[in-house]
């Protein structure tokens, strides 16, 4: 062996200073020795004025080609290395942990691309051998302004805070929960349970839903590690992965959770009645209220918008010590808001139906016997308005012919494009039902193409065509109207390819699921993305489906897209599981090939502000500073910038500019 | 002259899309004339266009490939900045009297690396008939 004889430097500008640099070029057997010369490249590459070792070998990834690296760094005294090799996407981390391993820091490391972008897509060997050589020329002027990096490290706030109290939100939170980490549910509404608690049974077990779900929320109701805040909002969101600020405003109840008995002489005395929320308007219900027997928390709750005793001396009857023994109630309870740090999020905030008004040739705003499936839904449902026999809202008489309107609205380009997903299941559930309740109904489902997506769903389905003997009549419906008593629809059967028209006694609307209200507000809070539709986009939809583009915050359930329990809770365990994998470390690394900005340069002009997708600018006396924990390393910031103030590590100006002309100059 | 001329193409591949669009050219074995010398950025949203100024003034085409609009970036919105910066440099090199078709801006999504080959072939036609760019043309 050579001794390492120090070369001494070099090219007449002595532009690489003290630079040491190795280049291996690999052959990966024939594949790029077929078509690069690579002894030429050696050749050629050894008369660079940075290089003082070259050599190629048959598979550099290999052991051996390891130990070459290896041993050239340390006999030779390199410091840096570029590999011409494969694609960075394929070994880059496996020779930069080969260099750090030869003491060398991984940032000074390089590989350049030879054979995915040189020679299996070129024929001529004299002009591939001349394009690697050039790539190879580039980068080694990257490497040589290769900053040595370490990793950038922060502790963590080991907590999470779950937005939305649904099924979705519930799930992850006692999973979260149950590894052992502190967890804030925040939910708008006064109890937890979101829509599944209105369900009557779920398809396809036909379950009832109440049974598999309320146990889930005493758990939350009992987990010592759950702090839930009902009637509560998040305000506002700041920071990053690991260390978010979180706001929350939680309305006031009005009624002292903790002293109320449930024992419902509230409700008898007061005068106001409006329309029931739970019961999708089919019901009344009082200004002080419990949503459902079940709500957790276990509390009755007053509904200011209605109640006469935000002004005492209208009304305050339910507050009466003869009324309410415990004296939990409360005119004066306030709002409060109240401050957290998280390590993670996961937004479950859930869905919506889409508002029947929009579809005015459905009629159902305007006819009491064309009603929604999730008012369809209470009517099935033991504890609904009619005691689970389905009854027309106009004379309460049992329908004897019903019909279901798939896709009302979903699939079509006047309302939502998309398919919602679950409609053709639970309308099947609901005709199936409804079939068990009145045996001598005739029922229809009016579908456009039937997607029974899921497991046992499409047998499911098959049940409610042939055993329960449901029409399934291909076609859109055009227009519904109820005269004299009878819902008339207007619809083409496209199978018969002919106009019909049914007379019924009900029609009941599948309409498109549609976000949560206020998610658009929300996403924009913490920096997360909603697609064309409103629904919240994720980082990708197959190798990240349950990450938002902004490191840890998750999604989970129907606030991503449309879906039913089983995906919803299968979501809502991975986005649990991701958050885990934050929450469950001491400290969080992150890229260190982050933004920095020189505050000399800076002259505070918050250009940079408004490119960042990730809000990770902030102007501290002036001049703009970047958080390296939030910054992801686009660069975006650092093009924009106009004075040049900012750059990007090991992507600097400079090396971008020497990498240029390093593409076509001469050794 | 008695060879052929051949352009020179400098292309700044975003590390997600383009350059993942040219690795799927390579894995497929997909022909493509040697023009061009691809340089990989973080994303195109980093490409400032005094990079690209630099690369027409020793080059005849710079080529541009980032993630598909509007939600493939894997920085949000970094392919609409530079669709932006692209969009007025071409103005730029009009009034400058350099043919604004030898700055090609391509959205090239990782599997798609047919049309990473079929792009630099047509780039390379291109700038083959608009010929060698010495200063003003």
């Amino acid at each position: 062996m050579e001794n390492p004889a120090p070369r001494p430097y070099s090219d007449a500008k002595g532009r690489y200073g003290k630079e040491r640099i190795g280049v291996f070029v690999c052959h990966c057997g024939r594949n790029i020795a077929a078509t690069v010369d690579v002894k030429k490249v050696v050749e050629e590459i050894s008369k660079h004025p940075a290089v003082v070792h070259a050599e190629d070998y048959d598979y550099m990834c290999s052991k051996p080609g390891q130990e070459l690296i290896e041993r050239a760094i340390e006999e030779k005294g390199l410091t840096g290395v570029v590999v011409a090799a494969c694609s960075p996407s394929i070994h880059e981390t496996t020779f930069r942990e080969v260099v750090e391993h030869a003491g060398l820091n991984p940032y000074r490391c390089e590989m350049a691309n030879i054979r995915e972008q040189c020679s299996w897509v070129h024929e001529e060997r004299d002009k591939a051998t001349e394009k690697a050589t050039r790539l190879i020329k580039s980068v080694i002027e990257k490497v040589v302004r290769n900053e040595e990096l370490e990793p950038v490290k922060v502790g963590l706030h080991k907590k999470a805070l779950v937005i939305g109290g649904g099924i979705a939100g519930i799930r992850a939170a006692l999973d979260i929960a149950n590894a052992g980490f502190q967890v804030i549910l925040v939910e708008r509404k006064p109890t937890i349970g979101g829509h599944m608690a209105q369900l009557a049974e779920t398809f396809p077990t036909l379950d009832c839903a109440q049974c598999i779900l309320t146990p889930l929320m005493s758990e939350v109701a009992n987990h010592p590690n759950i702090k839930l805040l009902t009637l509560s909002e998040v305000i506002d969101v700041e920071g990053y992965v690991g260390n978010f600020h979180v706001r929350i405003k939680k309305n006031p109840r009005y009624v002292d959770p903790d002293k109320c008995n449930l024992c419902d002489n509230c409700t008898e005395v007061c005068p106001v009645v409006v329309p029931s929320e739970f019961d999708e308007g089919l019901s009344l219900r009082k200004a002080i209220y419990i949503p459902f027997p079940q709500a957790v928390p276990s509390s009755y709750v007053i509904d200011p918008d209605a109640c006469l005793g935000m002004n005492p001396i209208i009304c305050g009857k339910c507050a009466e010590p003869d009324v309410c023994g415990p004296g939990a109630i409360n005119f004066y309870d306030q709002p409060e808001i109240i401050e957290e740090d998280v390590g993670v999020i996961i937004v479950a905030t859930g869905y919506e139906i889409y508002d029947p008004k929009k579809i005015s040739e459905y009629g159902a705003d305007k006819y009491p016997d064309i009603i929604t499936s999730l008012q369809f839904e209470r009517l099935l449902s033991p504890n609904g308005p009619t005691g689970g026999i389905p009854k027309r809202p106009s004379d309460e008489k049992i329908p004897k012919r019903i019909a279901f309107i798939h896709c009302a609205g979903s699939r079509d380009e006047k309302h939502r494009p998309y398919c919602s997903h679950i409609c053709c299941t639970y309308c099947s559930k609901h005709g199936l039902l409804f079939k068990e309740l009145v045996p001598d109904a005739e029922v229809y489902s009016f579908y456009i193409d039937i997607r029974a997506v899921g497991k046992n769903y499409e047998d499911f389905v098959k049940r409610a065509q042939e055993e329960a003997g449901i029409q399934f009549i291909r076609g859109k419906v055009s227009k519904i109207y109820e005269e004299d008593g009878k819902v008339k629809i207007f619809a083409v059967d496209t199978l018969l390819n002919r106009r019909i028209e049914v007379e019924v006694d009900m029609a009941v609307l599948a309409l498109p699921i549609v976000p949560a209200q206020g998610i658009a507000d929300l996403a924009s809070k913490m920096r997360i993305q909603i697609d064309n539709y409103g629904f919240l986009q994720e980082r990708h939809p197959k190798l990240h489906p349950v990450e938002s583009a902004t490191p840890g915050i998750f999604f989970a359930g129907a606030a991503q897209s449309p879906k039913d329990i089983q995906d919803t809770v299968a979501q809502a365990s991975a986005a649990a599981s991701k958050a885990l994998e934050i929450l469950t470390q001491d400290e969080i690394s992150h890229t260190p090939t982050v933004a920095s900005v020189d505050r000399d340069l800076c002259s505070g002009c918050r250009l940079c502000l408004s490119v960042c997708p990730y809000g990770a600018i902030r102007i501290v006396d002036g001049k703009a500073e970047v958080n390296e924990i939030i910054c992801e390393g686009c660069g975006a910031c650092v093009s924009t910038c106009p004075s040049g103030a900012i750059s990007l590590r090991n992507f600097t100006d400079e090396q971008l500019d020497a990498m240029i002309e390093a593409v076509v100059g001469g050794i | 002259m008695s060879e052929e001329f051949e352009p020179k193409i400098i292309a700044f591949l975003c590390r997600w899309c383009g350059y993942a669009g040219a690795d799927m050219a390579g894995t497929s074995r997909l022909k493509y004339p040697p023009t061009i010398t691809p340089i990989r950025v973080p994303c195109t949203g980093r490409i400032d266009m005094e990079h690209v100024l630099r690369a027409l003034k020793i080059s005849d085409g710079v080529l541009i490939a980032g993630c598909h609009t509007p939600g493939d970036c894997h920085y949000v919105r970094g392919n609409f900045q530079c669709f932006k910066r692209v969009t007025l440099l071409k103005k730029f090199l009009k009034q400058m009297g350099i043919n604004p078709a030898r700055v090609r801006l391509e959205w090239i999504s990782a599997t798609e690396g047919r049309k990473f080959a079929r792009v630099i072939k047509e780039f390379t036609e291109e700038l083959k008939e608009l010929g060698p760019l010495r200063g003003v043309e």
